[in-house]
């Protein structure tokens, strides 16, 4: 499915962000990347869809290679990888249906785009995807009227109704508090996992990460130090991404808790 | 504010020097000037009671003006936007930013009545001349802003519209627009005001508009009818303040 | 989406932004300004005849006036050094008359409500009428000249100057003033030493700020004989020498630049 060779990314200021990073997903699996910030998850996943443009290495997508394409067919490659930011990017002053209606503007034309003329069945996924993260009844609501946990959600919508073939999510719970963060991440996991869409988290809270994820990679100053099942995040392995600190809350519970929460569920 | 006496006091002998350098350079026909006071006296006599007679050409000349206003401003706020996009660094590369800076940076620092007589040189005496002189202030003022503005608006939105394999018009559309529309009326309605007050002066040089009977006025030592114009023309300018402060906070 | 067949008959196929109502004042709106447009332009009696060719005519008008004639620069140098002039003794004057128009029209050191309407007065009246008709009103006074010119700048700046002074002066903190009134202070010294160092800051600040907006309108000062480059400028278009017009049209920009440039500078400096 997903396939990172050797990734290398330099940024113009000279900083290493990544170094040679391979990644192979090749079921459709929640993925967290954990590391301490600065260790370049966001770099990685904005050079998949090449919001940054990698400087070497290549990222393979169900067989296309998405580092050759030229900027109309890396368009269209956009269209089927869905997006989740840090502070939701959200459109802010278009409703909440304006804003899960445009993860489908790769696919309809200009001229429907901009008169807010979608096909019946893109307003439809829009209401039932509405109806799934629990924001029914909002679709005539601005987006700067909503709280940060429905932002969230709006996003999340709005990168789903894309159809997916790779879902890529920075920081999803990061200006969100403990349980509306919890919320959003289970609503998220629940949704990648009934539509088989590969996922990969950037996330910096190691519990959330074990609680929801079903494979955990670790990233330092731009290296991949970790790979691995939840379960295998030991006190050691933790010293090793984040430095020397006390590590036996955060291990102890991926003992306890073999098989992650919505896993089970689904 | 100025601690030290001896750069207060170079200072005061600077500007001194300055004042007897410039006031010396100037070529003043002081026997002229020494009559200004008895002539402020006969003028503004004259111009007492104001003449408003003559209405069917100050009406004439206020409509006109108006007009001159509201098409500039209409076509500016179009023309605008093309060169607004190309002026703001992180929408276009470096050469078209470059070029369209350039285009803004030269146009404003040209005074709009030194426009106004190109123009007129160009398409004669006439209103042209003066809706031509405010579209492209128009234009240059409204691009500025809009530039500035796409400029300041949150990368977020657009990056998360581009993530979603949205060309550039969509982009436009979805990410760019709704952060700036309000803003840009909003400089619309302001500009509108602005162009009223223009088109009061441009025919000074004979480019329409009620600045050109005002100054025809003036040529005949029509006084009483200037001080009428004058009115007319404060009273326009402040029917425009007016309209415009509340159109923009009604945007809000 | 996985099943689009269910998804269609549970859930609305249709979104609308706007509800009819709202989608017919938004287009009435739409209508509405295009007709004042047009209608506008259609009163002007426009001959468009003339646009027919309007893009040769400015790449004639561009190829007449490259390159400038930088011979010329000898005989317009004195008329541009004279444009500043006008522009800098104007704010000068501005700088004294604006002081005292302030202080009447400002609430609380105007000494009646007949006073600060005579300021509000001068305030509004001389801010409304342009400088160059000001400078129309000069010329008739003064005779042509660069008389004329400064006291049309110094006019329209004082309104302009004075309302952001008053507006400072309204602003102010009343302990130090108190402490001189205390002190049994005249009215005067209330005002020298109370209010004006805590508004001195702005009045320089607004001074040098009206002073580049100025150089840029004694720049056409000229064209209705009030001293300057315009003089040169009109008469240099009068005469088609548009290679003499377009050196001119540099130098008044390269003046105008410095001038904002300097304004802008002295400005961060003093505040
Ligand atoms: N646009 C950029 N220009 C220069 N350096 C950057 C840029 N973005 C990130 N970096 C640097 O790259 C490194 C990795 O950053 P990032 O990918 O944001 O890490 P993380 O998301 O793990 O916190 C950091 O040292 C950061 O300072
Ligand atoms: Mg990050």
């Amino acid at each position: 499915m997903l396939a990172i060779r050797e990734l290398t990314k330099t940024y113009d200021t000279g900083t290493a962000a990544l170094r040679n990073v391979s990644i192979t997903i090749d079921e459709p699996q929640v993925v967290a990347i954990i590391g301490p910030s600065g260790a370049g998850k966001s770099t990685l996943i904005r050079c998949i869809n090449r919001l940054v443009e990698p400087t070497s290495g290549s990222v393979e997508l169900n067989g296309e290679n998405l580092t050759a394409l030229g900027s109309r067919d890396l368009r269209r490659a956009r269209r089927h990888i869905g997006m989740i930011f840090q502070e939701y990017n959200l459109v802010e002053r278009l409703t909440v249906m304006e804003n899960i209606l445009s993860g489908r503007l790769g696919y309809v034309s200009f001229w429907r785009a901009f008169r807010r003329n979608y096909p019946a069945a893109d307003v439809a996924a829009a209401f039932s995807l509405l109806e799934r993260v629990g924001l029914e009844g909002y679709e005539n609501t601005r987006a700067d009227a909503l709280s940060g946990g429905q932002r969230q959600r709006v996003g999340i919508a709005r990168a789903l109704i894309q159809s997916p073939d790779l879902l890529l999510v920075d920081e999803p719970t990061a200006s969100l508090d403990p349980k509306t963060s919890r919320q959003v991440m289970r609503i998220l996991v629940e949704l990648a996992r009934e539509q088989k869409t590969p996922t990969l988290i950037n996330i910096h809270d190691v519990q959330l990460a074990k609680t929801f994820a079903n494979r955990i990679i670790g990233m330092q100053d731009g290296e991949i130090v970790f790979d691995g099942k939840p379960g295998q995040l030991t006190e050691k392995v933790l010293t090793d991404i984040y430095g020397e600190e006390d590590w036996s809350t955060e291990a102890a519970q991926a003992s306890g808790e073999d098989a992650p929460e919505t896993a089970a569920a689904s | 504010m100025i601690e030290a006496t001896w750069l207060r006091h170079t200072l005061l002998v600077l500007g001194l020097a300055y004042l007897v350098w410039s006031m010396s350079s100037l070529e003043v026909d002081w026997e002229r000037v020494s009559k200004g006071l008895p002539r402020a006296g006969d003028i503004i006599t004259r111009m007492f009671p104001p003449d408003f007679s003559r209405w069917e050409l100050l009406t004439r000349g206020v409509t006109e003006s108006l007009e001159m206003a509201l098409a500039a401003t209409f076509a500016g706020m179009i023309l605008a936007v093309p060169l607004g996009l190309c002026a703001a660094r992180n929408l276009v590369p470096m050469p078209v930013y470059l070029v369209a800076r350039g285009i803004i940076v030269f146009m404003r620092t040209l005074h709009e009545v030194i426009v106004a007589i190109i123009f007129v040189k160009i398409f004669g005496f006439g209103p042209l001349a003066g809706v031509l002189t405010l579209i492209v202030s128009s234009i240059t003022f409204i691009a500025k802003m809009l530039a500035e503005d796409i400029e300041n608006m949150s990368p977020g939105q657009v990056e998360a519209i581009r993530a979603t394999g949205a060309g550039f018009a969509k982009m436009l559309v979805y990410g760019v627009t709704p952060q700036i529309l309000p803003r840009y009326l909003g400089v619309s309605i302001y500009r509108l005001d602005a162009n009223i007050r223009q088109s009061t002066i441009v025919g000074i040089v004979g480019a329409g508009g009620i600045g050109q009977t005002l100054s025809a006025s003036f040529s005949r030592y029509d006084y009483d009818f200037s001080l009428a114009i004058l009115l007319v023309i404060i009273a326009l300018v402040f029917i425009g303040e007016f309209f415009s402060s509340w159109a923009r906070g009604k945007l809000r | 989406m996985s099943a689009p067949g269910t998804l269609k008959a549970r859930y609305p196929q249709v979104w609308r932004k706007y509800t009819p109502g709202q989608s017919a004042i938004k287009w009435a709106w739409y209508a509405g300004v295009v007709f004042v447009a047009v209608w506008s332009v259609r009163n002007l009696d426009i001959p468009w005849f003339y646009f027919l060719d309007a893009h040769v005519q400015f790449m004639d008008l561009g190829r007449r006036m490259l390159p400038p004639d930088w011979t010329y620069t000898d005989v317009v140098l004195n008329p541009l050094l004279e444009t500043i002039h006008i522009a800098t003794l104007g704010t000068i004057v501005t700088f004294f008359i604006a002081f005292p128009v302030a202080f009447l029209a400002a609430r609380n050191t105007t000494p009646n409500v007949a006073a600060w309407l005579f300021g509000k007065f001068i305030l509004v009246s001389t801010r409304s009428i342009n400088t160059i008709v000001w400078a129309l009103i000069f010329v008739a006074i003064f005779g042509p000249g660069p008389v004329a010119g400064i006291w049309a700048i110094a006019f329209r700046s004082i309104g302009f100057v004075a309302k952001l002074i008053a507006e400072a002066i309204e602003e102010i903190d009343h302990g130090p003033v108190e402490a001189i009134e205390a002190t049994g202070g005249s009215r005067l010294q209330v005002l020298l030493m109370g209010v004006l160092p805590q508004v001195l800051p702005v009045v320089y600040g607004t001074i040098v700020y009206r002073w580049d907006i100025n150089i840029r309108e004694s720049t056409v000062l000229g064209f209705v004989g009030a001293g300057g480059i315009g003089i040169e400028l009109y008469s240099s278009i009068n005469q088609f020498a548009w290679s003499q017009v377009s050196l001119m049209l540099a130098l008044i920009m390269i003046v105008v630049v410095v001038s904002e440039f300097v304004s802008a500078t002295v400005r961060n400096r003093i505040t």
